[in-house]
């Protein structure tokens, strides 16, 4: 696990609070990020299935990372809390091959390594938004958020 | 790490862990196949119950040793999938999981035995 700034949540307690970024650059880091991810959702007050989604949509991006770059990237989690709405932010960052063609990338089917090709598709699905940057030779970003319903912010605010 | 796969009769019975990485899963489906060929198994049940997440990587896999077993003529059921699993798979995209699937392992040993019992049924029929 060379290269592993960090393997395990900081502080679970708090891990949304704070933002936090972790390295993906060995196979078993996506387990890390994904149990990382449901521990934040699962802070955030965000129901059961979101929660799924999100972790789904992480260990997507950290597959990504882990199979399309040689050197893997970070993924960084932020906690957003603005203008009444309350959501999880997730960075896949990485300085890899980068995408050539994105709109591409993003149909179904479409995969560079025998895979499903639902990864990108599946991932814009899964959460609210959606951005994605790549330069071919300078690596790629994607930034997708979640928010939490009203239902969800509703419970939330009773059990505090 | 070793996926263990256990015969039951005719029947191959296997479950999948949580953190299967790339290696393993290739393994696995060498594996599997070898022991089809052996053991001349006629059914193969996958059970999944073990993943909290199914992603496209892990669909794949799924999707993959489902077929190869299917091309050896092994009736294959995949069983045991948690149902947040369903619903993502279905949000994410049509034909991830492309695979016969039954809820829990009685379930699919039924089945399979059904399917198993009704071929033999038919090549009995063909001989006379």
């Amino acid at each position: 696990m060379a290269g592993a700034k960090l393997t395990t949540c900081p502080d679970p307690e708090d891990c949304f609070r704070r933002p936090s970024c972790l390295p993906v650059t060995d196979e078993h880091h996506v387990q890390i990020v994904r149990r990382h991810a449901l521990q934040c959702t699962a802070q955030l007050g965000m129901s059961r299935l979101s929660s799924h989604y999100v972790a789904t949509a992480v260990s997507e991006l950290a597959n990504n990372l882990f199979f399309h770059t040689s050197n893997g990237g970070e993924i960084r989690f932020c906690c957003l809390d603005k203008a009444g709405r309350v959501g999880i932010e997730i960075i896949a960052q990485d300085e890899g091959p980068g995408i050539v063609d994105i709109a591409a990338a993003m149909t179904d089917g479409f995969s560079t390594n025998g895979g499903l090709g639902a990864g990108l598709g599946g991932v814009r699905r899964l959460m609210d938004e959606f951005e994605i940057s790549s330069k071919p030779g300078i690596g790629t970003r994607i930034i997708a958020r979640k928010w939490l319903t009203e239902a969800e912010l509703c419970c939330d605010r009773k059990s505090h | 790490m070793k996926i263990a796969i256990m015969k039951l009769g005719g029947i191959l019975i296997t479950a999948l862990p949580l953190d299967l990485i790339d290696e393993d899963a290739m393994e696995f489906q060498g594996d599997l196949l070898n022991e089809i060929n052996a053991h001349d198994a006629k059914g193969v049940i996958i059970d999944i119950s073990a993943l909290d997440l199914v992603d496209s990587f892990m669909a794949r896999i799924i999707n993959d040793s489902a077929t190869m077993a299917g091309l050896l003529g092994a009736e294959v059921v995949v069983c045991g999938m948690q149902p947040q699993i369903g619903t993502t798979l279905i949000e994410m995209g049509r034909e991830l999981l492309g695979v016969e699937t039954a809820l829990n392992l009685d379930l699919a040993m039924a089945r399979i035995l059904a399917k198993v019992k009704a071929e033999d049924m038919e090549q009995a029929d063909d001989g006379t």
